[in-house]
């Protein structure tokens, strides 16, 4: 069979992500300490993984609504309400996903008509182009830049505007720079929008993870932006739950209602023993993700002062679990830096255009790692980065 | 917020610069607080975890419940203190519930515990009883799991 001309050529197009292309690489050499995982290193709260057992034990393992179960719903809505003072109608607003991804996918597909543009932040998470495009919509990149601490500005956002443009993905805080957006700038952003008909989907998926006087600010949140927000959020991130695939939706009822059809009809509902484990999570893990978010922010501080000090320019991150250094200073290429950090020192960070053409020059740096860990591979950092200077 | 005792309390051995990048101070401050510490009495000691039972196979260790009767005006501090003095003594402590005092106490063998606590502790005055466990295996020992770090189950990379 001639795959190439009967395989969906919209499919064909996609390119698989940079991130993939470097664990090839990676995995290649052995003994690797890894810098390179987006994902929290802290086992899931004992009382979550405990209810699960508890309802498995039960043989609660029907399907649920499609939305979800009514009781995990409510309880996220009182998430949302308590934490960034938006209400949702728990039964006809918030839908329960497969992690936050799908939830984006859903989004996407229930607005994008052919040719519509969608403009996403970039260095950003490597599924928003594809998932676009897949929709059949066409990705407009705008970049954000170390100068503005890797925030999406009002004028760069009113350069990429045009008839077409349908939604903005806005991906704060950042993966993989870190970036948060404070509520004056988040202000600012909707100024550009407000008298255009333009979505905004705005990725909260580490919304926890804030390390900064001010807390998190939904876009939902912002004077008018609730009637245009497709709020994402999940529990990989916040309560250490990648495994279990656990994201959901918040959005004004119209849009819902349009992206619920392909849930229903793709994934008829989330995986129920994760949907019971989540609303433990979110009514009784509050001090888990506290405790996690201190002991982030202890590495956080640990890692960005140890790549100044090595001469590896480093923003302060306020939020995630990343780092991003800049690497122009050595001359190298992101690829090349951690190619050869990789065969030379057997540490294994993620190439910054990875996240996207903007990524260049920078290099992801998860601190989802003990400090003892963090601490083996910034001196082999360091130490690669004289060899560096003597070798060239 | 992660104080500077929580991170001694898991690595004593990080430095003042290491302890400072951490908590987002100077290295000048880290030191001042940590000598603070040590002055106040706040931390008393600093001391590596052994594996005792591979450091030295016969090696015995033992917990020693002393049933004690409380004197008039100091209670339980006078035999504490006494039994607190003997070198082979690790860890003296008043508890609540069946008996008074747990007595941590290392020895070269099983004789050797045998005879401290018949000839040393048994003796004491107001020394009731005393019930001797020893201790087999150990699993943790302040934070610290014998059997090593689990490892990593998370895939190299991932976005």
């Amino acid at each position: 069979m001639d795959y190439d001309k009967l395989l969906s050529r919209t499919v064909r197009e996609v390119k698989f992500s940079g991130i993939r292309k470097f664990f090839d690489i990676a995995s290649t050499v052995e003994n690797v300490i890894s810098l390179s995982v987006g994902e929290p290193d802290f086992k899931t709260p004992w009382a979550v993984r405990k209810e699960a057992i508890k309802t498995l034990e039960k043989g609660k393992t029907a399907y649920t609504a499609n939305s979800g179960l009514i009781r995990l719903r409510e309880v996220i809505a009182e998430y949302i309400n308590r934490k960034v003072g938006v209400s949702y109608d728990p039964k006809s607003e918030i839908v329960v996903t497969v992690g936050g991804s799908e939830a984006i996918d859903c989004a996407f597909r229930a607005i994008l008509n052919p040719g519509d543009e969608v403009i996403v932040v970039e260095p950003g998470f490597v599924c928003y182009c594809p998932l676009v495009s897949m929709a059949g919509g066409t990705p407009v990149v705008v970049e954000t830049k170390p100068e503005d601490k890797f925030k999406l500005t009002p004028r760069a956002l009113a350069e990429k505007i045009t008839p077409k443009t349908k939604a903005l993905v806005l991906p704060f805080p950042n993966n993989p720079t870190g970036a948060v957006m404070h509520r004056r700038e988040l202000e600012e952003i909707a100024d550009v929008i407000r008298d255009k008909d333009i979505f905004v989907i705005s990725d909260e998926i580490y919304s926890e993870l804030t390390y900064c006087d001010e807390r998190h600010v939904s876009f939902a949140e912002i004077e008018g932006m609730r009637e245009r927000t497709i709020m994402i959020n999940g529990f990989s991130k916040a309560f250490s739950m990648t495994g279990w695939r656990m994201g959901y939706f918040a959005a004004p009822k119209p849009i819902t209602t349009q992206m619920l059809k392909i849930h229903q009809y793709a994934i008829m509902c989330s995986p129920t023993t994760s949907q019971y484990a989540a609303i433990t999570a979110m009514t009784e893990c509050e001090e888990d993700v506290r405790r996690m978010r201190d002991e982030y922010n202890a590495r956080r501080r640990f890692v960005v002062k140890g790549f100044n000090d090595m001469g590896l320019y480093c923003f302060e991150p306020e939020g995630a679990f990343y780092a991003f250094p800049c690497i122009k200073s050595t001359g190298l290429t992101s690829g090349e830096f951690c190619t050869r950090l990789l065969n030379s020192k057997k540490v294994a960070i993620v190439p910054g255009d990875a996240f996207g053409a903007s990524g260049e020059g920078f290099v992801r740096v998860s601190y989802a790692y003990s400090l003892a860990h963090l601490n083996t591979a910034l001196e082999r950092i360091k130490e690669f980065l004289e060899e560096l200077k003597i070798n060239g | 917020m992660k104080t500077l005792v929580d991170l001694l309390r898991e690595n004593a051995r990080l430095s003042n610069e290491q302890l400072a990048s951490i908590l987002g101070i100077s290295s000048e401050m880290a030191a001042a607080q940590v000598k603070k510490l040590e002055e106040d009495g706040i931390i008393i000691g600093y001391s590596a975890i052994i594996n005792e039972e591979k450091y030295d196979k016969n090696a015995v260790t033992a917990l020693i419940e002393l049933r004690v009767s409380p004197q008039v005006e100091c209670g339980y501090d006078d035999v504490a203190k006494i039994i607190a003095q003997y070198d082979e003594v690790d860890t003296v402590q008043l508890m609540s519930g069946g008996f008074d005092l747990a007595v941590i106490i290392r020895g070269k063998s099983l004789r050797d515990i045998a005879l401290f606590v018949s000839e040393r502790l048994a003796t004491l005055d107001g020394v009731l009883s005393t019930t001797t466990h020893f201790i087999l295996q150990r699993y943790k020992e302040k934070g610290v799991n014998f059997s090593g770090e689990e490892a990593d189950e998370r895939s190299l990379v991932s976005p």
